[in-house]
């Protein structure tokens, strides 16, 4: 995808063209195109082993880039990266800070490290607590904070020197839906403040919820990028849901449907559901129709907006082997426009 | 979106193209407090640097005191040097399995994303076990003492053989340093760990007089960095005297700093 050279580059918090890493034989991420504008929250969408963490760590020199270029405020990631890990705020994964300390102990370190005087370092860490509502645990050690606690540490710990990009790696994976929901609040609330942050998560709503733009990534590689309406619009303008009264007529009824609309529905084996995108809500009564005259029993019937879910579902899910889809690349070149 | 839209070189203004010597000497500060912050935390980690010297101490000399040197007192002179670089080697072994089990966790994801000189959470922790070389060397001395061991030395040649035993060990720390960096658990450090102090202790002059082993061991004796430090201790702590020993001792933790610690620090970075 020709994104490099757009005039929007000079406004890009991170432009990356042709982004390769292998991993011996595999290739983990393969040829990805990024641009991150400054201010928004940028979301990349996929499952497990996709390569999202991967790539982040590319681009935060964490692993070294096997191909492509990547620039981070106009900044040569392979050239500068002290440079660059000063623009970065890191939250990976995994709660990275220090399991012997205490949270106070912890931010004070990292903000010495970064060349904060010492006084300056506890004003921070205490301003850094408070803001996190960690008070009160300031001065317990970490092995006794809840999950929560500790991610919400850990993004404290990668605001000190209030970077401009923050990269956030799943940053709500594990949590429970109400310190979710607070994490995704704080998230908001960073960005009103001038940052950039590029997240990555497998949860779709997340993506929803937060991101301005998004790319979906499966197996390495970029089958998708837009805005979360932009995305859902590419599935179709609705989505017709279908509950087969038996699950065994869904080759058939993925026939009909695919002759009616002129494309596959998504399905799902194990409940016997069935999704059909339409660019045109009252397709639906086409394929109700078809259905019936195919004599393909139905207990309920819906049309909704089309969810993220489907989004993704449609671009890499029930595409278990060719990544080389046409349908696949027809919707990217879609949405890329 | 925001609103708010920083300026490419406002953002760029803020910061630095490298750490320079002071940044780096700063940084290996705030994580060698670390290591002791963690230190005081986990007492157990003193247990070695305690245990060692009173027991290894006490059995050594009296097991092969008569049998090397006629009587436990004329032993003393040549084991506690002797004892002292073993205890030394050991002391400073701990530092690659520490450093593996800590590169595993979590916070050193961190340290790594930072600003900070790649060399900084190596240098840090090594200068915190300054301290357990400190209590190693302390206690195997007033260990010696108690069991009636005189240094001729006097008070400034036991300080001198003092001085270059946690010297040393702090240089050959560096070796099991770079171990922590290349092997890929830390039961794989100690395994290995353990196959280069036994050599480098025994096949040395620490325990007996090398004279009476076979040619090709005398010229690994002869070798081997450790046979200069417990001669130089000897020397020092003995005589009272500087000699050449003294010297090569230095030279040669000189050269196992020159070679480990850059060895150390880009296999720490490819690890990334």
């Amino acid at each position: 995808m020709p994104t490099n050279n757009l005039p929007s580059n000079l406004h890009s918090a991170v432009h990356a063209t042709g982004l390769i890493k292998n991993f011996g034989e595999f290739t983990a991420v393969d040829a990805i195109d990024l641009d991150v504008r400054q201010g928004e929250i940028f979301g990349v969408l996929g499952p497990n082993g996709a390569g999202k963490t991967t790539m982040l760590k590319m681009l935060a020199t964490l692993l070294p880039i096997d191909g492509g270029e990547a620039e981070i405020f106009g900044v040569d990631v392979r050239k500068e990266p002290h440079r660059i890990r000063q623009l970065l705020g890191v939250t990976g994964q995994y709660a990275s800070v220090d399991e012997n300390l205490t949270a106070n102990e912890n931010l004070w370190l990292f903000a010495r490290l970064q060349g904060v005087s010492s006084k300056d370092a506890r004003t921070t860490a205490s301003r850094l607590l408070e803001q996190f509502a960690l008070q009160e645990a300031a001065d317990k050690p970490i092995s006794q904070f809840s999950g929560g606690m500790r991610r919400r540490l850990d993004l404290a710990a990668s605001l000190i020197t209030q970077p401009p990009l923050i990269f956030l790696d799943e940053p709500t994976t594990g949590l429970d839906p109400r310190t979710r929901g607070q994490m995704w609040d704080t998230i908001r609330s960073l960005v009103d403040n001038g940052s950039t942050i590029l997240l990555t998560t497998q949860y779709l709503d997340e993506a929803d919820q937060l991101a301005d733009r998004i790319a979906v990534i499966d197996r390495g590689a970029k089958v998708a990028e837009g805005t979360p309406d932009q995305l859902k619009t590419s599935v179709g303008d609705s989505t017709l849901q279908l509950q087969l009264a038996d699950g065994a007529d869904q080759s058939l009824a993925s026939d009909v449907v695919r002759r009616v609309v002129g494309e596959a529905p998504v399905l799902t084996p194990e409940s016997g559901r069935m999704n059909v995108a339409l660019d045109n809500a009252n397709r639906a009564a086409d394929v109700l129709i078809g259905l019936r005259e195919a004599g393909i029993g139905i207990t309920s019937v819906s049309v909704d907006k089309p969810t993220l879910d489907e989004v993704f579902l449609a671009l890499t899910g029930h595409d278990t082997g060719e990544s080389n889809d046409p349908s696949t690349d027809e919707r990217e070149l879609e949405v890329a426009r | 979106m925001s609103t708010i839209v920083l300026e490419r070189s406002e953002i760029l203004a803020r910061t630095t193209p490298r750490n320079s010597l002071r940044d780096t000497a700063s940084q290996t500060l705030t994580l060698a407090w670390r290591s002791l912050t963690k230190m005081r935390r986990n007492p157990e980690q003193f247990f070695d640097v305690i245990i060692q010297p009173l027991l290894f101490t006490a059995m050594f000399t009296y097991i092969f005191g008569g049998a090397v040197s006629g009587s436990v007192a004329n032993y003393m002179p040549l084991i506690i040097p002797g004892i002292l670089a073993q205890t030394a080697l050991t002391a400073c072994m701990a530092m690659g399995t520490q450093l593996r089990e800590d590169m595993d966790k979590g916070v050193f994801d961190r340290f790594k994303s930072l600003p900070i000189a790649r060399i900084a959470p190596l240098a840090g922790p090594a200068l915190a076990d300054v301290i357990r070389y400190v209590i190693a060397a302390t206690l195997t001395i007033l260990v010696g003492l108690a069991m009636g061991y005189r240094p001729g030395g006097g008070f400034v040649g036991v300080l001198g053989g003092w001085t270059l035993t946690i010297v040393a060990a702090w240089s050959l720390a560096w070796i099991f340093t770079w171990l922590g960096t290349i092997a890929r658990s830390a039961q794989a450090v100690q395994g290995i760990s353990m196959m280069i102090m036994f050599p480098l202790s025994f096949m040395s002059n620490a325990f007996v007089d090398a004279k009476t082993m076979p040619d090709w061991l005398q010229t690994f004796v002869k070798f081997n960095p450790v046979s200069h430090v417990v001669t130089a201790v000897r020397d020092l702590m003995n005589d009272g005297k500087v000699t050449a020993d003294v010297g090569w001792a230095l030279f040669g933790c000189l050269v196992v700093v020159a070679i480990f610690a850059p060895l150390s620090v880009r296999s720490y970075k490819r690890h990334l």
